[in-house]
């Protein structure tokens, strides 16, 4: 019996944690876009720790993770669904900013300046510069 | 004993370890929308951006209130535990309500933002935004309705082990829809103002 309320006691505490956790990282990422907010790279670089932050107590408080006994297959498939996350994630971005380095703006641009008849911007002013 | 004190963890046996491997594939759904929002959020094609569009007053109440819910749902599995059905049932209706205010207040914030002109047909940034935002909705919306469920089944059967092993699922549900806003809050909502 005393066994037992001890293990509730201790998920109590482990959800109650869990939550003060999460409230305070969950308030910390919004109170940094306020106070970063002229300070773009260092502000992005908070908000994605304390996210990564909040990711790990809420595996470790309410999914329970840390105490999975061997196998541990739940661990091993979160593993495995971080890393196809972190390829479609990484892997989309680093090609569409190929991709618009390589081709869109340029082209692009080209495209609509011809069909809509447009001058480009920089030759309008030195026109009127001229004059 | 051992087993008692492990029942509640979310992995002990098949159904869980199955239900756990859906949401592994679920996180892949949501990674291939937050990737598409990631790759189109500056493609906005002369219509507004999130920092001028997004409210994150609202926001952050939100998410307060998602992260209250997950705290009472965790609560709810606790008054299984402990055997009683009075504080499973009220918590678990204490998780619905919050979870349908959550509800409430994202098809205001949507019906606001289409009133005033803003639709998923405005630009590829709020296409991807709908998408990814409304599929999280859409799951909060089916995981009210099994909760739903699940506190009809628990007033009518009591704290059977057919309703234990639904509230560990449901849990372990709700826990991870409050996961992926957080990921929403941040990049989509937090991120805008960068």
């Amino acid at each position: 019996m005393n066994d037992f309320d001890r293990g509730t006691r201790k998920l109590f505490m482990a959800y109650i944690i869990g939550f003060v956790f999460c409230v305070t990282l969950t308030l910390g990422a919004f109170l940094s876009t306020i106070l970063l907010s002229d300070n773009k790279h260092f502000g992005i670089a908070i908000i994605a720790v304390l996210a990564v932050l909040q990711l790990i107590v809420q595996l470790v408080f309410f999914f329970h993770l840390a105490e999975e006994e061997r196998p541990r297959l739940n661990t091993i498939s979160l593993l495995f669904m971080a890393m196809v996350v972190i390829i479609i994630g990484f892997g989309s971005l680093w090609i569409m900013s190929n991709l618009n380095y390589n081709m869109m703006p340029r082209d692009i641009d080209n495209y609509i300046q011809e069909e809509e008849n447009i001058r480009p911007e920089k030759n309008h002013n030195s026109n009127g510069h001229h004059r | 004993m051992s087993q008692a004190n492990t029942s509640i963890a979310p992995h002990n046996d098949k159904s869980s370890l199955g239900f756990w491997i859906y949401l592994m594939t679920d996180c892949v759904l949501f990674a291939s929308l937050f990737a598409t929002f990631a790759v189109l959020r500056n493609a906005t094609a002369g219509g507004p951006t999130g920092a001028e569009l997004f409210d994150l007053n609202y926001i952050l109440i939100e998410t307060l209130i998602l992260l209250a819910s997950s705290f009472t749902v965790g609560m709810a599995l606790l008054g299984f535990r402990v055997g009683s059905k009075r504080i499973a049932l009220s918590m678990l209706v204490l998780t619905g309500l919050l979870g349908g205010t959550f509800l409430a207040l994202e098809i205001n914030e949507f019906q606001h933002l289409i009133h005033e002109g803003f639709t998923w047909q405005t630009s590829a940034f709020l296409s991807s935004f709908f998408t990814l935002v409304g599929t999280h909705g859409l799951h909060i919306a089916i995981g009210v309705l099994w909760l739903v469920y699940l506190a009809a089944a628990i007033y009518r059967h009591g704290l059977d082990s057919i309703n234990k092993k639904r509230i560990v699922l449901f849990a372990l549900f709700w826990h991870f829809l409050d996961l992926i806003w957080i990921f929403i809050f941040s990049i989509v909502y937090l991120g805008a103002k960068f």
